[in-house]
């Protein structure tokens, strides 16, 4: 026999069981006439918004409404990143918020979501890049995020598998690393949440979709969905992938493009990776997930797109850069791809708060880093709707920054986001 | 990958090309609109489930701007035009089928 | 054929070449391949190809690929595997195998070459098309290669056909929009030792068709009962091509359960192999037709509303016996046998048309999804469309009812070990839709994506929810039908060729002078120069005086170049530009800023006017191809009566920039026909000039405050000039120099680099550069300039800074804070600013930096504080300008 495999990954691995999962998630009901409030969006961010509206503001009389199956649309489909080390004040901010929730969140839902901690390494491959990501680091510094420097040596020693020579073609001049990131299981935490929201009394309604809303004298009175009108002092919409629909539903136009953002898994594979590893220079996003697959993020595809797929180009080129950096990927599969639709604003930051029409919210933009915000996003998306007013950390994702011109333009240091 | 028509180079594959979102957004007279209707100008793109009136050019190729039909849904795809030409009529909608390819 | 070695888990097996593996094993009696993921079970091999679950191994031959089911893998020569129990390795040795890729535009592609494809390629020849035929088989014939039959002669013609290009080993793996399909060959692992070493392994096919033919066919798929995972149970269409194909003799006695009249075909051929079939269970109340009637009049007993509800095991784990419930009375009765063959009904392959969004329809009489989807482009052919030839008469029937404790053991996902008592459990916890339940239970998400598993688990939910599989709907199924290798798919875009690279016409020399080099986007530029034993530092000091205080030179041949031509050429760069061009006279230089739309500064550069109607536009190195696209989306989609053309002469044409008080004297020892003095070529005038009679371009621009000169030539002569500057320039201690230096020299002088003192949020005004923003006309972005944001004070502007401690470079973007600043509470300190640049000044003799600073214009002198780290640094807001403020030295 050829023995070439390195030691340590010869024989069979027995793998260890999940945990399992409750006996009772949350009930399906059919909607009731009238509630306090509706949220138009059964993921993770409408969910969470739920869980907060009932848990920190005591409204319980209050319902999900989803077009499909909970949490199908992004919450499903992505690369499940967590971190906080953003480089503008306003974004740090709620980014940080929603980490500090995290770190409570299995205890506070009493649900395991398999949330790790086992850091975030964001690679630099050039000069230039090198000083955004050190600018990045100062700006986490002021605004006591955890996020620190390693030189390439350093990199190594944390993710051996990665390739710091300098013959390639974009060799690693180092990273920023945040050892708080992380990861975490994307449909547990969405099942969490709506476990948590639907056991403190939340209606939780699926295959219900929003066709339009009752507006009268510029406040909305209801929404009208395929089962009847529903009755609502409140809504919020949190559809990521649709919320400029509903917005022109609505009456109003938000400055969002939505397109197909892909990822893709390996089959399972002994464990080579305990780091989650970004280069936005090179478009890899990659961490190995608890039971062991590869879990990569690509870029967006160039276009809008509702259709929940991407060209397979996409891959392919992302693979060509992920060998660089990864040359033990190589015998690695690429055993499923699929694409999610993100809600992208000019300045890919996201927009949380009123609407021209009053009594409904908006929550949308998250282009492609929603996963990491869903705690701190409902959060305050909760903290709005009870108050009818932005919480201080939404109040600069507001919808109007865009007629004042004051952007946080997380482009720059940020690229696609993952 | 789209197999985009290029009214000047034929069907080209989707790497050829860069994307501009909504076609027909004129750069308007600047000095005569509020802060609100310019910043509409800046950001606002329609972003329509089904059948998209877009920019696309073709950079790879012979570099010219040209408006397409595209689907957002099937990525199908429908008439190419010049800018400042007639625009054609939105395709039909799909069929309960699927998408025609 | 001859019988060769292979190696599976360190032992000997032989095989003939080119039969699955997974055949050679159980003819060698090899039941149990491996133990299962979770539960650790034995488990064999279940079926006849990519749909295998449980004989997943690892290459250890060749190229080591992770994971692939021992039923695809061809016996070759050299073969060597190991058992994986669901999780691959990733050896860490470089894998060395090649990969490559092609393209083919075809008039029709047919997917599958069983017979529905090769009749579908005959029609398609026949209509004078041409024609691809890919099948992920060895070779053709589908069904029949089971079945162990040749093609009839007919077809045999058809693959001989000029116009038909036939790829066998070829699977296709997704689907994608207007008829693009991306499909991998195998090309090498079958050959084992004797492929060629040049050989690529894997080749992906990129495949645009004008019509495509899907005749994918389908899998058999098993049945939900207790215990149904034991090694010795096959799917029956599997278990009688081993045996009667592959010559697997272990089998002695047999237990067929079955939905359908394939059940008795299976039956038959074991029987006429020799294995004893005890009895055909079939859980319709009937059937009939020539296979029934063929196993009946064979002797093989039949016993229908029976089927299997448990089995027993032997001591090593395999199948020793089957329990049979008979469905009217519910009694059972225990029958031993060593195979137990299922037929569960056939699911047509549906993936690849469910990539583009079909979505298939249920059909009771086949008691399979379909896809009869036919539009003028795609269509589908033989199962996948319900032509299931025979004379099946399938029943919608998934198993027998469980009680709890058999449910526990009743697999619907061998790889995954999910059963049914966990989809229960799901479906008790309150969750109805298929892709919850595949959640939940983690069903459908191994290598084999739910091949034989997604039909299960809608029969599942279809009996505990009292629905039919067409309310249930399938699973969606996402591309790559099976897996793909990283390699495959990154295939030559390895190592240099993963990125075009870009070098200037002076590269080699820079190479030969032991440059270092950054990458600028694609392009390789000469960082800096260090002589023997000198780091960058000293480097870079040595570099700067020389500029300063001698003759330097740079490659600036990567600054993006655009010529622009034509009537309304300065009619169009004033509405591009924030400042005016139309009032630039021939013949000279002028410093120009863009932004976009929104206020914001995007890209800045000088542009020459070379006469009337002509100008050639310098921009940064990395907004070249976007300051371009730039310009032409204006010129084409909104100005279109503006008659002006735009062409990229970045590679046409080499700039070398000679700076320092000695490169006047220097290049006027070359330039013979062009007075270089300062009153005959004044700043930032353009002239034509020639050296040894190469016409060249100079320009009296300067980046660095310092006199210099930028000499414009031929992308092919610039070695020439290049080399005759070295020749002369010993004498005058002629000096190279590289990105740092020009950034150092141009920092001391406040000249800002658009993305390092911009972060593209900053308009012109932010930079203190309200002297380029021509009050005058309109241009693209002024009003932006009004929206309260832009306009409010307050703003990141652009200062210097002076570190109190002088020897002190403060890093390059560490903020800036207030003094005594500290954390507050939630350990946030407030800032006011950051270091957009920052180097140590040979000249000044002391570091220096740029910075935004809030409202920092009206703050020079204030001492602002500098956290890096623990270290507290100190400095002072100061003009941008630490230079020459009077431009003395330019000239």
């Amino acid at each position: 026999m050829n023995d070439t495999l390195s030691p340590g990954t010869i024989g069979r691995r027995q793998a260890a069981a999940l945990p399992e999962q409750p006996p009772q998630l949350w009930k399906s009901v059919k909607p009731k006439k009238a509630y306090d409030a509706v949220i138009v969006g059964g993921g993770g961010h409408g969910l969470s918004t739920a869980y907060y509206l009932a848990k920190n503001h005591g409204l319980t009389n209050i319902a999900v409404v989803e077009k499909g199956w909970l949490a199908g649309g992004n919450t499903a489909r992505n690369t499940t990143i967590i971190r906080s080390n953003y480089l503008w004040d306003e974004s740090a901010a709620i980014y940080e918020h929603s980490l500090k929730l995290w770190e409570t969140l299995e205890e506070d839902l009493g649900y395991e979501m398999f949330f790790s901690q086992r850091g975030v390494l964001t690679l630099a491959h050039s000069v230039s890049d090198v000083r955004s990501k050190k600018r990045n680091l100062y700006a986490n510094a002021l605004n006591g995020i955890d996020s620190e420097w390693l030189t390439p040596a350093e990199v190594k020693k944390l993710v051996p598998i990665i390739n710091i020579s300098e013959d390639v073609r974009y060799p690693v001049h180092g990273a920023t690393y945040q050892p708080r990131g992380g990861i975490a299981k994307h449909d547990w935490v969405a099942w969490g949440y709506a476990k948590a929201a639907s056991d403190l009394g939340v209606d939780i309604i699926q295959g219900t979709e929003v066709t339009g809303f009752d507006i009268r004298n510029n406040r909305v009175q209801g929404v009208h969905t395929s089962q009847g009108t529903i009755a609502a002092g409140k809504v919020g919409l949190v559809a990521a992938g649709h919320s400029s629909l509903l917005a022109e539903l609505a009456g109003f136009s938000i400055p969002i493009q939505s397109r197909p953002l892909q990822a893709l898994v390996s089959p399972l594979l002994e464990q080579v990776l305990n780091t989650v590893v970004m280069s936005g220079a090179v478009h890899v996003y990659v961490s190995q997930a608890h039971k062991g697959e590869l879990v990569m993020g690509a870029g967006t595809d160039a276009f809008n797109s509702y259709s929940q797929r991407g060209g397979f180009h996409v891959i392919e080129h992302q693979m060509a850069a992920a060998l660089e950096l990864f040359p033990i990927f190589a015998r690695a599969q690429v055993l499923r791809t699929w694409g999610g639709i993100v809600d992208i604003a000019p300045d890919a930051s996201p927009i949380i708060g009123l609407t021209p029409v009053e009594n409904l919210f908006i929550n949308t933009g998250w282009g492609t880093g929603g996963f990491k915000a869903t705690p701190g996003s409902g959060w305050v998306m909760a903290h709005t709707m009870a108050n009818g007013r932005p919480h201080e950390l939404n109040r600069p994702f507001a919808l109007d920054r865009f007629e004042t011109g004051h952007l946080i333009d997380e482009h720059g240091a940020a690229g696609v986001a993952h | 990958m789209l197999y985009i028509p290029c009214p000047h180079c034929g069907l080209r594959n989707e790497t050829e090309f860069h994307y501009g979102a909504e076609a027909g957004v004129a750069y308007p007279e600047p000095n005569t609109l509020t802060d609100s209707e310019w910043a509409k100008y800046l950001h606002i793109r329609a972003n329509p489930k089904g059948w998209l009136a877009e920019r696309w050019v073709h950079y790879a190729g012979c570099g010219r701007w040209f408006n397409l039909w595209r689907n957002t849904i099937t990525h199908e795809i429908g008439p190419a035009w010049l800018p400042f030409t007639t625009k054609p009529k939105a395709p039909g909608n799909i069929g309960q089928e699927g998408p025609r390819v | 054929m001859s019988e060769i070695s292979f190696s599976f888990d360190d032992k000997s097996y032989k095989g003939h070449p080119g039969e699955p593996m997974a055949a050679a094993l159980l003819r060698s009696g090899l039941l149990t391949i491996t133990n299962s993921t979770y539960h650790g079970r034995p488990r064999g091999v279940v079926g006849l190809g990519v749909e295998e679950p449980n004989a997943l191994v690892q290459l250890v031959s060749g190229t080591m690929e992770s994971m692939l089911p021992a039923t695809v893998i061809e016996v070759a020569a050299g073969l060597a595997a190991r058992s994986l129990t669901g999780i691959g390795a990733l050896p860490d040795h470089p894998e060395e195998a090649r990969y490559d890729k092609t393209n083919r535009y075809v008039d029709t592609l047919v997917v599958g070459a069983g017979l529905a494809g090769l009749k579908a390629a005959e029609e398609h020849l026949r209509a004078g098309r041409e024609v691809m035929l890919i099948d992920d088989q060895p070779g053709p014939g589908g069904h029949l290669r089971q079945l162990g039959q040749e093609l009839p002669p007919a077809l045999r013609e058809v693959l001989a056909h000029k116009n038909l290009t036939y790829l066998c080993r070829c699977t296709a793996t997704g689907l994608y929009d207007q008829n693009y399909i991306v499909a991998i060959e195998r090309r090498s692992d079958h050959l084992g030792n004797a492929a060629p070493a040049n050989r690529a392994r894997i080749r992906v096919w990129h495949i645009r068709a004008d019509q495509v033919v899907l005749a994918t066919g389908a899998f058999q798929r098993p049945l939900i009962f207790a215990n149904n995972d034991r090694p010795g149970i096959l799917l029956s269409h599997a278990a009688a091509t081993y045996v009667a194909v592959h010559g697997v003799r272990g089998f002695r006695t047999a237990v067929v359960a079955t939905v359908d009249n394939q059940g008795y075909r299976d039956a038959l051929r074991l029987h006429k192999a020799g294995v004893t079939v005890q009895g055909i269970y079939d859980v319709r109340p009937g059937a009939g037709g020539p296979s029934v009637d063929a196993a009946r009049a064979a002797g093989i007993p039949v016993r229908f509303r029976a089927t299997v509800l448990d089995t027993g095991s032997n001591t090593a784990g395999a199948l020793d016996n089957v329990i049979i419930r008979d469905l009217d009375t519910n009694e059972t009765i225990q029958i031993a046998a060593d195979l137990l063959a299922v037929s569960g009904g056939w699911t047509p392959i549906v993936d690849l048309a469910t990539h583009i969004g079909i979505k298939p329809k249920w059909s009771a009489e086949h008691a399979a999804f379909l896809v009869s989807h036919t539009t003028d482009r795609l269509r589908t052919a033989g199962m996948l469309a319900g032509d299931f030839g025979g004379d099946d008469d399938p029943s919608v029937y998934f198993g027998p009812a469980l009680d709890e404790e058999q449910s526990r053991h009743a697999y619907i996902d061998l790889q995954r070990d999910a059963t049914l008592h966990e989809l229960r459990r799901a479906v008790g916890a309150g969750l109805h839709s298929i892709e919850h339940i595949k959640r939940y239970t983690t069903i459908g998400t191994a290598h084999d994506q739910g091949k034989t598993s997604g039909m299960l688990t809608i029969g599942a939910l279809c009996q505990l929810n009292a629905l039919s599989p067409g309310d249930v709907g399938t699973l969606s199924f996402r591309p790559p039908y099976v897996p793909v290798p990283f390699a495959a798919l990154a295939g030559r875009e390895r190592g240099p060729l993963s990125d075009p690279i870009r070098i200037t016409p002076l590269h080699q020399w820079h190479v030969e002078a032991g440059a270092v080099f950054e990458d600028v986007g694609q392009w390789k530029r000469p960082w800096y120069f260090p002589e023997p034993g000198e780091g960058m530092e000293a480097a870079v000091r040595r570099e700067c005086v020389a500029a300063r205080e001698g003759v330097a030179v740079m490659d600036a041949s990567t600054l993006g170049k655009i010529d622009i031509q034509g009537p309304d050429a300065a009619v169009f760069l004033d509405r591009i530009y924030t400042n005016m061009f139309s009032t630039l006279p021939e013949g000279q230089c002028r410093y120009g800023v863009m932004c976009k739309a929104d206020g914001i500064v995007f890209d800045d550069g000088v542009t020459t006017r070379l006469g009337k109607n002509h100008f050639l536009m310098t921009t940064t190195t990395g907004g070249a191809a976007r300051v371009l696209a730039w310009l032409e989306e204006w010129l084409q989609t909104e100005w279109p009566d503006l008659k002006v053309y735009c062409t990229s002469v970045t590679e046409h044409i080499a700039t070398i920039a000679l700076v320092g008080p000695k490169s006047r004297q220097l290049l006027q020892e070359l330039v013979k026909d062009t007075d270089l003095s300062k009153a005959a070529f004044p700043f930032m005038h353009s002239r034509e000039a020639t050296i040894d009679d190469i016409p060249v371009r100079i320009a009296r621009i300067s980046f660095s405050g310092e006199l210099a000169f930028e000499i414009n030539v031929a992308w092919g002569y610039a070695r020439h000039i290049w080399e005759r500057l070295w020749a002369l320039g010993a004498g005058y201690g002629l000096t190279a120099y590289g990105t740092e230096t020009m950034h150092v020299l141009r920092a001391e002088k406040g000249y800002i680099i658009v993305g390092q003192d911009t972060d593209g949020t900053q308009t012109p005004y932010d930079l203190n550069m309200s002297w380029v923003v021509s009050k005058k006309k309109e241009f693209i972005g002024k009003r932006s300039f009004q929206l309260p944001h832009l306009k409010a004070a307050g703003r990141l502007q652009l200062v210097g800074l002076l570190p109190g401690n002088v020897d002190e470079v403060i890093p390059e973007g560490a903020y800036i804070t207030v003094h005594n600043a500290g954390p507050d509470e939630q350990g946030k300190t407030p800032h006011t600013g950051f270091v957009t640049s920052s180097y140590y000044s040979p000249m000044l003799g002391r570091a220096f930096a740029l910075a935004l600073v809030a409202g920092g214009l009206d703050r020079m002198g204030e001492d602002v504080v500098v956290p890096v780290g623990k270290n507290l640094l100190r400095a002072t807001i100061c003009d941008a300008v630490f230079i020459d403020k009077e431009n003395l030295r330019r000239d």
